[in-house]
């Protein structure tokens, strides 16, 4: 297909779901504030420290943790690392395109990483091995399997599970394997705005066509710990302390629903 | 956000480690039409960031596959020099440095024209030559101007803002110390005359009220600061009579609005 008759399509696309949104309807029939269902396999490659085969709808991604061992950081020498990386492999989606992690990618596992991150959710400081010389290297690498939208979520939703998995392999060194220390349980909620309207879960046919992304992630407590700001649409100031309620309100039982937590 | 620190970063007088209130910005200085060869320019000091802008374009987007027969598209490289920062870094784009490019990208994007340029690119180059916190939004906001410098059809010069958490507190214009020890950072870009969100980002722990709180002060700050964008650029385009009537608008603009003197 040509670029102008996408245009076409995507012109008309825009349309149709702007209007069902104004008479608060979705493409597929859910609610503004309703996920797609997500089932989770953790466990899914036992190669792996910990692992999770996420389904969010029809998208679906596979994160795996492995850890290692590794020098620590020199300005934070009694501390575990934590590394996120994201690949948008071309298996799940025609405009995937093979090569280095693009800005896509790179937004996605900063994204993912900033909520595991800020949210305190590893207990860094328990995974040191030897002070200053030696610390595990938690590394989560998320694999993109099937693109139908909302890939902040579905991965973050994978990261957590296989992080919650995850048993650190301290036999390695002369030790008892333990659970990765878990203090807190990050839930990222990523909204996309359509016309005037925000609704949860963006699948692949409202991405398309939403001018505005913000993700959202809370703690347990309901504590903001992440944020980002997607498109080159805009917001409103009320708009995000909407979109910020909505986080905090679904975030509420998303744990026990969700990882059983 | 991941420091721990016991350096006191706010006095017993409510002082913060640099003489500043709690809602007080840095010293803000921006020039217009700095570079020579550039289509734009522009260069902003703001509290220690010294940050260098240019703007080429509308010109033919090349490689010819980026071109979008619609609009033009909007690069925007957000470039750390090697002597930024107290340790070197090492030359050319980290993940970090990708990501916002991306972001910077997008919210310039939303002001600007890209209908009336179909198959031209805009470049924006910005390059931190000095590195002191909140360099993302110092060089959105001279990016801004470098647009206008570069006679490129705009909705609004986007301006910004960041906030964040030190010491329990909530303080508008981090510095590096409260950057690198404080409990959260918010950066915030909006478009002044709608006060539209278009860069949001958010780092640490805060809590529903606190982020309103930021927000908040964020937004006053950036609508001050975007008068300072007016300015610059009337230094540069008015003829020297205009100068002072501009000179004295602004100065009673900004009178009675303290907080930031």
């Amino acid at each position: 297909m040509s670029r102008s008759s996408d245009e076409i399509v995507y012109g008309l696309k825009r349309d149709y779901l702007e209007k069902i949104s104004s008479g608060g309807n979705r493409i597929d029939g859910r609610k503004f504030d309703e996920y797609r269902e997500i089932k989770i396999t953790t466990n899914f490659v036992t190669r792996a420290e910990g692992s999770a085969d996420v389904r969010l709808g029809n998208t679906r991604v596979l994160v795996g943790v492995k850890i290692e061992q590794g020098e620590p950081f020199p300005d934070t020498p009694n501390s575990g690392i934590l590394t996120t990386n994201a690949e948008l492999i071309p298996m799940a989606s025609p405009t995937f395109e093979s090569g280095p992690p693009n800005e896509d990618s790179i937004e996605l596992a900063r994204v993912v990483d900033r909520a595991i991150r800020e949210s305190k959710m590893i207990d860094l400081d328990k995974l040191v091995i030897t002070p200053g010389e030696k610390v595990w290297v938690v590394f989560i690498d998320i694999h993109v399997l099937d693109y139908d939208g909302n890939l902040i979520d579905a991965s973050t939703i994978g990261a957590v599970s296989a992080l919650l998995e995850a048993k650190v392999p301290a036999s390695k060194v002369g030790q008892e394997d333990f659970q990765l220390p878990i203090n807190h349980i990050p839930v990222m909620v990523t909204m996309a705005k359509i016309g005037s309207n925000i609704m949860v879960d963006p699948s692949l046919e409202e991405e398309e066509v939403a001018t505005a992304r913000i993700s959202v992630a809370t703690d347990e407590n309901g504590d903001l710990v992440a944020m980002q700001k997607g498109l080159s649409g805009s917001f409103t100031v009320e708009e995000i302390f909407k979109a910020v309620d909505t986080s905090i309100e679904i975030g509420k039982d998303f744990r026990k629903r969700v990882f059983g937590r | 956000m991941s420091m721990v620190s016991n350096i006191k970063l706010i006095d017993e007088n409510g002082l913060r480690i640099d003489g500043r209130k709690f809602n007080e910005l840095r010293p803000i200085k921006i020039e217009v039409g700095v570079l020579n060869r550039a289509d734009g320019s522009a260069y902003i000091e703001w509290g220690g960031n010294k940050i260098i802008v240019a703007v080429y374009g509308p010109r033919e987007a090349f490689p010819k596959h980026t071109q979008n027969p619609s609009r033009a598209i909007v690069n925007a490289r957000y470039n750390m020099a090697a002597f930024s920062v107290d340790e070197r870094k090492r030359p050319g784009p980290d993940r970090r440095a990708i990501e916002i490019s991306k972001i910077i990208g997008e919210a310039l994007e939303s002001a600007i024209f890209v209908e009336q340029y179909p198959r031209t690119s805009i470049d924006v180059y910005i390059e931190v030559l000095q590195a002191d916190a909140g360099t993302r939004i110092a060089g959105l906001t001279a990016a801004s101007v470098a647009l206008a410098d570069a006679g490129i059809p705009m909705k609004d010069m986007i301006v910004g803002c960041a906030s964040g958490k030190v010491d329990g507190k909530i303080v508008l214009d981090l510095n590096k110390e409260e950057d690198n020890y404080g409990q959260a950072d918010v950066p915030l870009a909006i478009i002044p005359r709608t006060q539209e969100v278009v860069l949001l980002q958010m780092d640490g722990n805060l809590t529903r009220e606190e982020f309103e709180q930021a927000i908040e002060m964020s937004k006053k700050a950036a609508l001050f600061i975007s008068n300072l964008q007016k300015e610059a650029l009337l230094a540069k385009y008015s003829r020297p009579e205009e100068k002072e009537e501009v000179k004295e608008e602004a100065e009673q603009e900004n009178h009675g609005d303290d907080d930031h003197e």
